[in-house]
């Protein structure tokens, strides 16, 4: 068989986070009524007129530049043309002609060192409506509070050549995202889309394959799975004397194969025009520095200062900074006046554990700052001992506690009584003379033993290293 | 009419906007259409030649508005455009299989 190397672009939709959407005062919140967050603007209503929000365009210029891009000065909106029941104006408006960004790239870590891939735009649009469909009633509901939301599309060359850089592209995009706090990019939520346009052709052609593009990838799970199909698949229909089409496909997520959507679906010609109502944009000198002031400490920097102010190994800066969120967290706990390793200790130890069983990302860190360093204080004051915090931690991380309040009300605090310690580790060594006696002929494992069982009696709210002090003295 | 288009050409135009014609709904939008692309071709007889093409009518720009929530709860009054609606959500035609 001949060798085939894969070419991958994407296209990524983001949905941006401003409280309203991109042409009307209506919310954007999630989980509303069905279309209540509606109004005739984002109906398109006949004689509506739509206005741009103004953090949009200063989002989608803040991406752009932090992506490397070119910003064009001066830019318009556009009606892309289609009919289908999610999108009520018959047109979503979208930048064909001049989009906002242009000519951008992002570096992504690869086995071969870091690798440049380009973006080709970055262009301001709006969301569509959401689609249910009524298995038993066989038809169609339609709920309009996401059209109107505002998504920028941001569209790569076609620089990835495996599923394993585009899952680096797709992480690099969204940590610079997050960190300028444009997006909260939840692919499961929707908050963050990929579409992959996927060809192949063989190693050493100069000439680009024909290419699908795929939709429907809601995790890096099945983006990764798709771009690995669709692979095989292109590559086997060129084996056996095929062509590749260009067309759509669907990924199905439970079967792990895509099918090409009917081409009625997929028919595209969307007679682009200039949005007549919306008026265009300049953009000034002054705006752009302005964005460019605001723009906030990006990864690279943050991880320099998180080695010259807190001095914390390179692998916890790494893990904590991968998240825009975890990275929060730990500057907020920090200020509440814990100790910076101990507070990164957590996050990387107990925190990622309890993230992996529940199959959750950093971002769903729930718990305060606030109550992590009260947590680190009862600790450090040994009010409570780590078993205990353990204990504690894993309550926090699912309720947010205040642990201070927790450990009073379960009775979780180590008791300080000298006394009762005392009488406790005397009545231990009475019951077990045999382990008294193996440690006096120097079995030091017999000391341990003893610990286990004082901590035992003390129902595990006892400092080890005082029993064992006390264990020595009294032996 | 100057203009002819072709059935295929009408199927086509049809199939982007989702409309089902019976044979006479075809042949009355299809003269319709040759109609609007002679008008078309009036406007074309004007030489234009060193005009810049204008999207916009007034020379506006930069109009913005603040991200703040103006609108309240507008379910009621959206709903009042659905033929048929249920569960807050309008009622259509199932749109894929």
């Amino acid at each position: 068989m001949k060798r085939y190397e894969t070419v991958i672009g994407l296209e990524v939709h983001v949905e941006l986070a401003t409280k309203t959407k991109i042409f009307c005062g209506c919310s954007t919140a999630f989980g509303g009524r069905p279309n209540s967050h509606t109004c005739p603007v984002c109906t398109g209503m006949p004689g509506a007129l739509p206005v741009l929000n103004r953090k949009v365009l200063e989002y989608a210029v803040a991406v752009g530049l932090a992506a490397n891009c070119r910003i064009t000065r001066y830019c318009k909106f556009d009606r892309k043309n289609y009919f289908y029941p999610d999108n009520p104006q018959n047109y979503q408006i979208s930048q064909l002609y001049l989009p906002i960004c242009r000519d951008g790239f992002v570096e992504i870590e690869t086995e071969n060192g870091s690798k440049r891939i380009g973006i080709h735009e970055i262009h301001m649009e709006e969301d569509a409506g959401k689609l249910i469909h009524d298995e038993w009633e066989d038809c169609t509901l339609v709920d309009y509070n996401r059209s109107g939301v505002p998504l920028i599309e941001i569209v790569s060359e076609p620089d990835m050549r495996g599923a394993d850089e585009v899952i680096a592209y797709l992480e690099k995009l969204r940590q610079i995202i997050q960190y300028l706090g444009a997006s909260d990019c939840k692919l499961q939520e929707g908050s963050m889309r990929a579409d992959v346009n996927l060809s192949v052709r063989e190693v050493g052609a100069k000439e680009f394959g024909t290419r699908t593009e795929m939709k429907n990838l809601s995790s890096f799970r099945s983006i990764a799975r798709a771009i690995e199909a669709e692979r095989s698949r292109q590559i086997d229909l060129l084996e056996s004397g095929g062509v590749v089409i260009q067309e759509t496909r669907r990924f199905d997520e439970e079967k792990g194969t895509s099918y090409a959507m009917r081409s009625k679906e997929d028919a595209q010609d969307y007679r682009y025009f200039p949005d007549p109502d919306l008026v265009p944009i300049s953009i000034s000198e002054e705006f752009l520095e302005e964005i460019r002031s605001r723009q906030p400490e990006l990864r690279t920097e943050k991880m320099k200062r998180y080695k010259a102010e807190y001095d914390l190994p390179d692998y916890d800066i790494e893990i904590i900074t991968g998240s825009k969120h975890m990275a929060d967290i730990f500057e907020e706990t920090v200020k509440f006046g814990a100790q910076p390793k101990k507070v990164s200790n957590w996050l990387m130890g107990e925190t990622l554990r309890l993230l992996k069983e529940q199959e959750a990302d950093p971002e769903d860190i729930c718990f305060s700052p606030e109550n992590l360093a009260k947590l680190i204080a009862l600790t450090e004051a040994k009010t409570i001992n780590s078993t205990v915090a353990k204990e504690i931690f894993e309550v926090m991380f699912k309720e947010d506690v205040d642990p201070e309040r927790y450990a009073e009300e379960k009775g979780l605090q180590m008791v300080s009584d000298e006394g009762a310690l005392r009488r406790t580790v005397e009545e231990v060594i009475q019951a077990n003379p045999k382990s008294v006696e193996d440690y006096r002929n120097g079995k030091e494992k017999a000391l341990g033993f003893l610990v286990g069982q004082t901590m035992k009696a003390m129902k595990g709210k006892a400092d080890p290293s005082s029993i064992t002090g006390l264990l020595k003295e009294l032996l | 009419m100057a203009n002819d288009i072709s059935n295929e050409t009408i199927d086509y135009v049809a199939i982007l906007a989702r409309l089902e014609l019976t044979g006479q709904e075809r042949e009355e939008a299809r003269q319709d259409m040759c109609r609007m692309l002679d008008y078309i071709d009036k406007l074309n007889e004007l030489d234009t030649s060193g005009v810049e093409p204008m999207s916009h009518a007034f020379p506006l720009q930069n109009v913005f508005r603040e991200d703040e929530v103006t609108e309240g709860d507008g379910c009621a009054e959206t709903l009042q455009n659905a033929p048929e609606a249920r569960e807050d959500m309008f009622v259509v035609p199932r749109t894929f299989d």
